[in-house]
């Protein structure tokens, strides 16, 4: 009986480390629900709030591979206000049709990002430097395609990406089935992956959870995906940007959970030596997560200047930064190897819920700053706390 | 009748339930030079950091007795208050400031908290007259070289009214002039009335200096010895090398074949020096089934040497061949080494083996990611298998695959480090210092993998700076000293007399 006890207060300091920021996100979702009298969780402000923070997450997910590997990208704030210059400059002033400006500028980003791989792996030279100095440049470079003015607008058909819906092949009248659709299939999916992986775990004789623990689990994702897709079917059915979401999130979390290259990331940020040591190119590795980091931020850059239908000279101030704490809030460490493409993902919906809730509320972009630089210290805080706490 | 300054009992000292320290007793007398000497990992290091405070009391049993008070040392300020200051081996010098600030730091002189320039330039001159300095206190010290470095340290400690200046290894990185200068220095000291503890393993400078000996062997006082003209130098490193050996080296059923591998005119200069050649026309051989040893003290190349081999992960300008069953291998890069059978287990587990915040899952397929992955995707099945029969094999004790490698023990690290290389399938497996900072039990579990390594027709190449291991367990050893190889042993001829031999007579004739 005491041993039992013992061990479900284990369980429970195990996974609240683990699942911490989930639940501060539920936590702050519910808060906000109640604050707003449910204005936050209604079917429009759930589609505003995917649009609002789409880019910041592409960037995240591009992110926290640089900082997995222990470095830092300073510059994609001005990337990506250089692709929508780039993109605007194209398509109002040259006329040329969506499609080759998207891939242009898609190569444009991964050039930015070599530029940058090449300096820090190649050369040495530090990645904040090389990317503060990126920041400047690209900034500069903006202006200057630009002439320090804003263009505008984009065509149509460039703005689908950023926000556009997606066509409801079933035609409900209220409802948009086809997203309450891609809800159940994807639950169905989920459990019977997360079933798999339990099986196989039990096969090759490892500790699994208990079977409410993953029942409970189940359930949890389940509803939340599936009130999601009930919510947005409610409005006009699920963004554009939501399923490539949904698909960047999908790729990048099989690349670091999965396959080699995912494997060295992370092995370079803990132990660049042991990991050159053990035959791995660290060189080539760092140079391109740091092309991967300049395909992403084009593409945040199309689907944000999408959004503003313009390219503007100051557009993507401080998205680094943004980035960067959706980072260290979902669980990354500063000095590398760790972090999660899905605890990146939930970093920066805390910091959007946080963004959105707060604007509904009518509190100013001031105060706004200063909480979210209250809660990325708290947050990373606790994580460290935790991690002293487990050590004893 | 020279009184007693420092008398230390019964002093032990355990890392993580292993002894590093077994009731050691140390009499220093007013006055004198007392050389501490013992092979590595003997505890000289461990019993002078328990001196100076830097282990404080309470972390190790036993007393202190200096001045005739006990003493319980907090910190190294504790014990710098009372005239004891201690020159560790690395320098602790800050690279980019001056000479005299340097000399200074921590102890500066201000007025007010107003740094007094003058003052500081004046003071450090005087004592760099002292000490036969000739350098201007303002000279940034990154530009010094090694030997004036050692200096700026012993100025520092002067500026402590030293009583007690301990000196850790002092000679071993410098040249015989710089050396000598030091030696003469130790030997001013004493007429001024400052006590010396002297590490060393350079027996004929303490046979110079020193007045009595003490020798530590595995983490005990085996003897004090008086230094004087009857006291040969094997009487010395017999005290020193000695030790019941019994069963403690497993016994190996291998078959000697052919010369497998055979690196010839190996040539590699130094990283950082451009000028420097850290290795010098080595040539050696490895048979199959054979294990193969370098012998030779801290700094003698080995470690260079066996990274320059391995995918040339040290140097530059590497020369020489390696080949395989006399086919010549060109090896440039680490996957090249690793994908011609050659695997190099480093003697820095921490910062050169293992990611330490990662699981021995993971750790232990960093390198074989061919062995368990298709088209670029791992098959964790089959990873989780490979790895979990490591761990079992080897017996790594731990909660599972999946627990952080920095929560293991050395010994355990090391079997993760070792799980890796043989995962890769070696044909040559280079250990450097396999057992460093592991406890007995474990390391006889290494000893016994080595064997069985060899026993399958591997060649193994193994580098120690534990004489009695490497004697124990090779079938040849090579003695390497400042970058070249002077000396060949086997069968009878490989005692520790004869290494220390090689090394004294190759160090004495100079190059």
């Amino acid at each position: 009986m005491e041993k039992s006890k013992v061990n479900v207060k284990d369980i429970f300091k195990l996974n609240i480390r683990k699942y911490a920021m989930a639940i501060a996100l539920v936590f702050i979702m519910v808060l906000f629900q109640i604050l707003t009298d449910g204005i936050l969780f209604k079917p429009l402000n759930i589609t505003n709030l995917i649009l609002q923070n789409s880019y910041i997450l592409i960037l995240a997910i591009g992110m926290l591979l640089v900082i997995v590997t222990g470095n830092v990208d300073l510059s994609v704030g001005s990337v990506v206000a250089l692709i929508g210059a780039v993109a605007a400059n194209l398509m109002i002033k040259h006329n040329m049709s969506v499609v080759p400006v998207i891939l242009i500028s898609l190569f444009i980003g991964a050039l930015v990002g070599a530029w940058h791989g090449f300096w820090i792996a190649m050369i040495k030279i530090p990645a904040f430097i090389v990317t503060l100095s990126g920041m400047l440049i690209f900034r500069g470079l903006t202006l200057v395609i630009l002439k320090g003015q804003t263009l505008a607008p984009f065509e149509e058909s460039y703005r689908v990406i950023s926000s556009g819906f997606i066509k409801d092949i079933f035609g409900g009248a209220n409802f948009h089935i086809t997203t309450l659709l891609i809800g159940l299939v994807f639950s169905i999916v989920y459990l019977y992956t997360e079933l798999r992986d339990r099986k196989n775990k039990m096969k090759y004789g490892f500790t699994v959870g208990s079977t409410q623990m993953l029942l409970l689990k189940n359930a949890i994702v389940i509803i939340a995906i599936n009130l999601l897709t009930y919510s947005l079917a409610a409005y006009k059915g699920a963004p554009n940007v939501l399923v490539l979401l949904f698909f960047l999130i999908l790729i990048y979390s099989f690349i670091t959970n999965k396959t080699v290259v995912g494997r060295y990331i992370y092995a370079i940020g803990g132990n660049e030596k042991a990991a050159r040591l053990s035959g791995i190119k660290t060189d080539k590795i760092l140079f391109w997560v740091y092309v991967n980091m300049g395909l992403l931020t084009a593409l945040a850059g199309i689907v944000f200047s999408g959004r503003l239908n313009a390219a503007m000279p100051r557009a993507g101030t401080g998205f680094e930064l943004d980035a960067m704490a959706a980072c260290y809030i979902g669980g990354a460490s500063a000095s590398g190897g760790v972090g999660t493409v899905i605890g990146v993902i939930i970093g920066g919906l805390v910091m959007g819920v946080l963004n959105n809730g707060m604007s509904i509320l009518g509190i100013g972009i001031d105060w706004q700053q200063a909480i979210k630089g209250l809660v990325l210290l708290i947050a990373v805080a606790f994580d460290a706390y935790t991690k002293s706490k487990a050590k004893k | 009748m020279t009184q007693i300054i420092l008398n230390m009992n019964n002093i032990t000292k355990e890392f993580y339930g292993v002894k590093a320290l077994n009731n050691v007793n140390l009499e220093v007398r007013e006055g004198e030079i007392h050389a501490l000497v013992g092979e590595n990992g003997a505890g000289k290091s461990t019993l002078m950091n328990v001196l100076s405070g830097v282990y404080p009391h309470g972390t190790y049993t036993g007393d202190i007795l200096y001045e005739g008070e006990e003493c319980k040392f907090i910190d190294i300020r504790d014990s710098e208050s009372k005239g004891i200051v201690i020159i560790h081996q690395e320098l602790t010098l800050s690279p980019f400031m001056s000479a005299a600030e340097n000399v200074f730091l921590g102890n500066e002189r201000s007025k007010n908290g107003v740094i007094d320039w003058e003052k500081t330039s004046t003071e450090a001159k005087k004592i760099f007259e002292k000490i036969g300095l000739n350098e201007n206190p303002d000279t940034i010290v990154n530009e010094l070289g090694v030997g004036k470095q050692q200096l700026i340290e012993i100025a520092k400690a002067l500026t402590k009214d030293v009583k007690l200046l301990i000196l850790d290894e002092p000679t071993a990185s410098l040249n015989e002039d710089d050396s000598e200068n030091l030696l003469k220095l130790l030997l001013e000291f004493k007429k001024s009335g400052i006590t010396s503890i002297l590490i060393s393993h350079k027996l004929n400078e303490i046979q110079r200096v020193a007045d009595r000996i003490t020798i530590l062997r595995d983490g005990s006082t085996i003897e004090t010895l008086n230094n004087d003209e009857t006291l040969s130098e094997d009487r010395i490193i017999r005290g020193m090398v000695g030790r019941d050996i019994g069963d403690y080296y497993p016994s190996r059923d291998s078959e000697i074949g052919e010369i497998f591998f055979e690196i010839k005119n190996w040539n590699v200069v130094d990283a950082v020096d451009n000028k420097k050649k850290i290795i010098e026309d080595v040539d050696i051989n490895i048979r199959s089934g054979e294990v193969v040893g370098i012998a030779g003290l801290m700094g003698a190349g080995r470690t260079e040497f066996a990274m320059s081999v391995f995918g040339e992960s040290y140097g530059k300008k590497i020369s020489g061949t390696i080949t395989k069953n006399e086919k010549e291998l060109n090896i440039n890069t680490v996957s090249k080494a690793i994908n011609n059978g050659i695997a190099y287990v480093t003697e820095d587990r921490k910062d050169y083996g293992l990611v330490l915040i990662d699981n021995i899952k993971n750790n232990i397929s960093l390198a074989n990611f061919e062995k368990i992955s298709k088209n670029n995707i791992i098959n964790k099945n089959e990873e989780i298998k490979v790895t979990e029969n490591y761990r079992k094999d080897l017996n790594i004790r731990s909660r599972d695959i999946l627990q952080k490698t920095e929560d293991l023990s050395g010994g355990n690290q090391q079997k993760v480090v070792l799980s890796r290389w043989m995962l890769s399938g070696p044909d040559l497996l280079i250990l450097d210092e396999p057992t460093r900072g592991i406890d007995v039990g474990a390391k006889r579990e290494i000893y016994t993998i080595v064997n069985d390594l060899a026993a399958q027709g591997k060649s193994i190449l193994m580098i120690s700076s534990e004489l009695p291991e490497l004697l124990e367990m090779c079938d040849r050893v090579y003695v390497m000293n400042e970058g070249r190889i002077v000396g060949e042993l086997e069968g009878e001829d490989a005692i520790a007399e004869n290494v220390m031999k090689c090394i004294m007579k190759y160090s004495r004739e100079g190059i």
